[in-house]
């Protein structure tokens, strides 16, 4: 795909981007009730003081230009004072997003592992008990409520057989220096080998909740486009000329029939920020997701914006890789 | 004027004998769906759940908001110290659990029954309207359905509950703001195709409305899709409702909600592990049954969809 296609491609995005703006925007300003009043509903504030961050929020402002502000600021990162922490939004985030990164990447990694060993042989031994298995195992999966999941996975293994930790994210007599702020990188980056055990078995069931659920999806997808791939004349030919069952998945098969499952696993990614809040919630893990529910009960506005927003373009970009990426390698994809 | 059906040559004065007749698409469809064993079961089991839903007050054995403390965290009738007058024991303020279930069912089918119809409504609208009139319409329209699906549906539906407030109401609203758009794209690309068929040249030869053709030519050719589309979104909606529910962004107390009932029971996890578990099972049973009777549905009446 030629850097001109990507170019265009990625100016498509540009209207989306600019629509998705206006919706955060007007979550905060066209909802019923004046958010000033919402936000200090509990503090007795005094009509002086209402007046003040109505004047701080820009609210006494025509909406154009409330927007205009908004966006101007948001391309500079500034979201405004997060009022529980007293800093600014964007450190607050800044601080936590690590957190929900190395969360979603080992959740990825958990759907990857399962999902294409189990996808490949349900389609070799397509219509045996194993297909069958993967197909009822699929929809298990992908019918299973996360946050009851995670709580069953929380009473076998923590509260049963007393194996992995119940939540969090490290013990309290491990210590690891911030480098990436993922705890697992930065405890090989400093050769802290328990560390690293500890924070692997921290993040095992958060893991597992998040990424079983998306390895049901792209099983399916693994399946369905294997199946496909067996059936083409150019594998008739490999097995025709001798080559071993194993060299042909392997060699030949494996290679495309993996396209839509890349393309749909970078999508899936993006999801996965979604089920991050109900996850982190669940395990008590101290991401981003776990902050914008805090802030919801706090009334923290300002960081539930700006953090919808960050989810928003998140996904908005992992669509586009996954654009990118299934037309990479499919050339016969043209966007 | 929708799509005729075959007519056989020789049907004179009420057609052929029954057993001759061919069958239309919709008896087909239904056949092959009461055929699928699995599918079949999966819908009665749905149909019980409704019918717990709908007779809640006469088959629940106890209020659903009346505790008792003396019972809290009472253990289901099978354990020891249970109680077969309180089959699945009771939660942290003394309440039936089976009770709270019972009425449970009612708030997870109701918002799944609600939103769906709103959202494939006006979904099914917009999508007729893009795809068939198609320039500037269509563009808005579909540049306002890429604009919501750039965002994680829960994180969209969190954002306007945290913004709105919890709450029946703000949940059925969250929901639909964005679920519309599913049942629109699918309307969308088949009102794209079948603007293109010969029944619709025909109505427009006739010289019928725009709206006529849309509503009365297209509507009836595209909806088994549509059906097919609510149906398994409706499960996704069951699970958006219990999560938010379960963050505190849902039904609040003492409205029983299934997602509620498990937070609720997640205090209490290492003392009384039935509390969080068995509202998810109903959640489970629920939406594993909407997804098979759609898989089923999905064979039955639209083919090409099968993955």
């Amino acid at each position: 795909m030629s850097y001109s296609r990507i170019a265009e491609r990625f100016l498509q995005l540009v209207p989306v981007l600019f629509g998705v703006s206006v919706i955060v925007f007007l979550m905060i300003t066209l909802t019923p009730g004046d958010p000033v009043e919402i936000m200090l509903a509990d503090q007795r504030a005094t009509e002086e003081q209402i007046a003040a961050l109505r004047r701080d929020m820009g609210l006494d402002k025509p909406l154009a230009e409330r927007f205009f502000h908004f966006l101007v600021n948001a391309v500079q990162g500034d979201f405004g004072l997060s009022f529980f922490h007293r800093r600014p939004v964007i450190d607050v985030i800044a601080e936590r997003l690590p957190a929900t990164i190395e969360l979603t990447l080992a959740s990825m990694l958990v759907a990857i592992m399962v999902a294409i060993p189990l996808g490949v042989m349900a389609a070799v031994r397509r219509d045996t008990w194993l297909d069958r298995a993967c197909t009822v195992g699929g929809l298990f999966g992908v019918s299973m409520p996360g946050f009851w999941f995670g709580i069953l996975l929380i009473l076998l293994f923590a509260v049963e057989l007393r194996l992995l930790p119940v939540g969090g994210r490290l013990g309290y007599d491990y210590e690891v220096a911030r480098i990436t702020g993922m705890v697992l990188i930065d405890s090989l980056l400093a050769g802290r080998l328990d560390s690293f055990r500890n924070a692997l078995a921290h993040i095992a069931l958060p893991a597992l909740t998040l990424g079983l659920p998306s390895a049901a999806l792209l099983m399916r997808v693994t399946r369905a486009s294997m199946v496909e791939v067996l059936a083409a004349d150019y594998i008739t030919f490999a097995e025709a000329k001798g080559l071993s069952r194993l060299r042909v998945l392997a060699r030949h098969a494996l290679k495309n029939a993996l396209i839509p499952t890349v393309t749909v696993a970078a999508i899936e990614t993006g999801a996965l920020l979604g089920g991050n809040m109900i996850v982190e919630t669940v395990f008590g893990w101290p991401g981003l997701g776990r902050l914008v529910v805090e802030s919801i009960f706090a009334r923290n506005y300002p960081l539930v914006q700006a953090a919808v927003l960050l989810y928003a373009l998140t996904y908005v970009l992992l669509n586009f890789v996954a654009d990118i990426l299934y037309t990479t390698l499919n050339p016969r994809v043209r966007l | 004027m929708s799509q005729p059906a075959p007519t056989p040559a020789t049907a004179p004065n009420g057609g052929l004998p029954a057993a001759e007749r061919p069958e239309s698409p919709l008896h087909a469809s239904l056949a092959t769906f009461r055929a699928n064993r699995l599918s079949l079961g999966a819908a009665i089991l749905i149909l019980v759940f409704a019918l717990i839903a709908i007779l809640a007050p006469l088959i629940a054995p106890h209020d659903p908001a009346d505790g008792d403390l003396l019972r809290r965290l009472q253990p289901p009738a099978w354990r020891p110290d249970g109680e077969w007058s309180y089959l699945l024991g009771c939660d942290a303020l003394g309440r039936d659990i089976l009770s709270r279930l019972i009425y449970g069912a009612r708030v997870s089918m109701m918002i799944g029954l609600i939103v769906i119809s709103i959202s494939a409504t006006i979904g099914t609208l917009a999508g007729l309207a893009a795809g068939y009139l198609g320039g500037i319409t269509d563009t808005l329209i579909s540049r306002l359905v890429d604009t919501l699906l750039s965002f994680p549906y829960l994180v969209f539906a969190i954002g306007l509950m945290a913004m709105m407030g919890p709450g029946l109401h703000n949940i059925i609203l969250a929901l639909v703001y964005k679920e519309w758009v599913f049942s629109c794209r699918v309307v969308r690309g088949a009102t794209l195709a079948a603007r293109e068929l010969e029944y619709v040249e025909a109505a427009r030869a006739l010289g019928c409305t725009r709206a006529h053709i849309m509503l009365r030519e297209i509507l009836p050719n595209i909806l088994s899709p549509v059906l097919v589309v609510a149906t398994f979104r409706m499960a996704y909606i069951i699970i958006m409702e219990a999560s938010l529910s379960f963050l505190g962004l849902g039904v609040q107390p003492p409205t029983p909600s299934w997602g509620s009932m498990v937070a609720d029971g997640r205090e209490h996890l290492l003392e009384a592990w039935w509390v969080a578990t068995l509202p998810g099972f109903a959640i489970l049973a629920l939406v594993l049954a909407i997804n098979v009777a759609s898989q089923g549905l999905r064979d039955a009446f639209d083919p090409r969809l099968r993955g």
